[in-house]
């Protein structure tokens, strides 16, 4: 009788090591936050450009998360991208002027959306809509945009610069 | 002419005896019914199925753990990218490593064992004086075995998620000087709970079935001899683990797809 107390206590044990592994699997590994319908309110952004946006990617505000992206999908009317951001229920004072901007963090890391608040006394609430909105910085225009201006600055100062034939112009200095 | 005969002879052996698990699998499912009132057999193969299995999974799941940390820093740290270490070792962990690896180990330690176990009691015709004394075997020998095996795998399959991180977390933070911090948050915003972690255990499940039927099955199907009975052991462990690597590519191509 003793031998099989030993054994029934063995396999509690192990049970419970297993669910709270699946638990901490769950709660700590995990981001639980997308189980069930969580309670929080739904508003649309529309962007001209998400560049790698993706859904459950973070909603920030003064860089504090506040929910999250819930889905992406395209408006063939307006030829937008819509993001329908989920925010938490207890940040249900955002002014319905907000503007929403994508950014990265850091260089290359992940891309989240960022709110700003506007002025207005009228709050935010499920199904408002935010059109006041900044694109995703999309490298390769970036840079392109970049050598454009440098290539249109360097050929405004190639009539000043005094450099003599077949010799190689002096590099500019910004 | 001859070796076409034998390839013939060969599907069907192989088609028969694929039938025969089948039926065998849903004669095992329809035992497991007689359970209900008899659980304390589950829980003593619980224990000789899992409890015994965990500290292989324990020992196994925190070297994969350290393994992981030391391979993927060294990697990322190339792209200045180390802070991710936490989301690569939780999410390699919890898809792939957990489940596959601890499926494996379940199969060399558990499953030959359960083979082995039944197939001696056939071939010492304890299964047939059982019979005699009009207890069915298949409720009182394979189902408890069946079910404590689909129950044991899911949980080994977790802890050894669990340790793997952890694991990886004392080589990444403690050895190689990844912010903690940012270990945990990369980690909490990179793993899903529907893709990542529920994926992982219905995959932990789909081999804990699978593993247990082919154990029980070689047992109850193994030669009454000694030699058979080592044969259904081997086999159990080779086939089992062909089993898991297949179906897992065959799980994470339709879990990528569903993405």
């Amino acid at each position: 009788m003793a031998q099989s107390k030993v054994l029934e206590v063995a396999v509690g044990l192990f049970v419970i090591a297993g669910i709270a592994a699946l638990a901490t699997l769950a709660l700590k590994i995990s981001n639980l936050h997308s189980i069930g319908p969580s309670r929080g309110y739904d508003v649309k952004a529309y962007f001209n450009d998400i560049g790698g946006l993706k859904s459950e990617a973070p909603v920030t505000m003064a860089g504090v998360r506040i929910g999250h992206v819930a889905s992406i999908y395209f408006d063939k009317k307006r030829y937008q991208a819509v993001t329908v951001l989920h925010i938490q229920a207890k940040y249900n004072t955002i002014p319905v002027d907000t503007s929403a901007s994508i950014l990265t963090q850091g260089l290359l890391g992940e891309q989240y959306v960022s709110l700003s608040p506007g002025g207005s006394t009228q709050y935010l609430k499920n199904g408002s809509k935010i059109t006041m909105t900044q694109s995703a910085m999309v490298l390769e225009q970036v840079i392109g945009q970049f050598l454009f201006h440098k290539a249109a600055e360097g050929e405004q100062q190639q009539p000043q610069s005094p450099g003599a034939p077949g010799l190689p112009a002096a590099p500019a200095t910004p | 002419m001859n070796q076409i005969q034998r390839l013939g002879r060969a599907t069907i052996d192989t088609l028969e005896r694929l039938g025969r698990a089948t039926l065998f699998l849903l004669r095992v499912l329809r035992a497991t019914r007689t359970l209900t009132g008899r659980f304390r057999l589950v829980v003593q193969q619980v224990y000789s199925v899992g409890v015994m299995t965990l500290v292989i999974v324990l020992v196994s799941g925190l070297f994969v753990g350290f393994v992981l940390g030391l391979q993927g820093y060294n990697t990322l740290v190339r792209y200045g990218a180390e802070s991710s270490l936490g989301l690569l070792v939780a999410l390699s962990l919890t898809r792939e490593l957990g489940p596959v690896v601890t499926a494996l180990l379940f199969a060399g330690r558990a499953g030959s064992a359960l083979a082995a176990e039944i197939g001696l009691m056939k071939t010492t015709e304890q299964l047939a004086g059982m019979e005699m004394m009009a207890v069915d075997p298949m409720e009182r020998i394979v189902a408890p075995r069946f079910v404590a095996g689909v129950i044991a795998m899911p949980l080994l399959a977790a802890i050894f998620s669990v340790v793997g991180v952890f694991g990886g977390y004392l080589v990444g933070v403690g050895l190689m000087g990844v912010d903690g911090g940012l270990f945990w948050s990369q980690m909490r915003s990179g793993v899903g709970i529907y893709n990542d972690v529920l994926g992982g255990v219905v995959k932990s499940v789909v081999f804990g079935v699978i593993v247990t039927w082919i154990a029980v099955f070689e047992g109850y199907d193994a030669q009454p001899t000694a030699e058979g009975v080592g044969r259904a052991t081997t086999r159990t462990v080779v086939t089992s683990s062909l089993a898991v690597l297949g179906l897992d590519f065959i799980m994470t191509a339709l879990m990528m797809r569903g993405l």
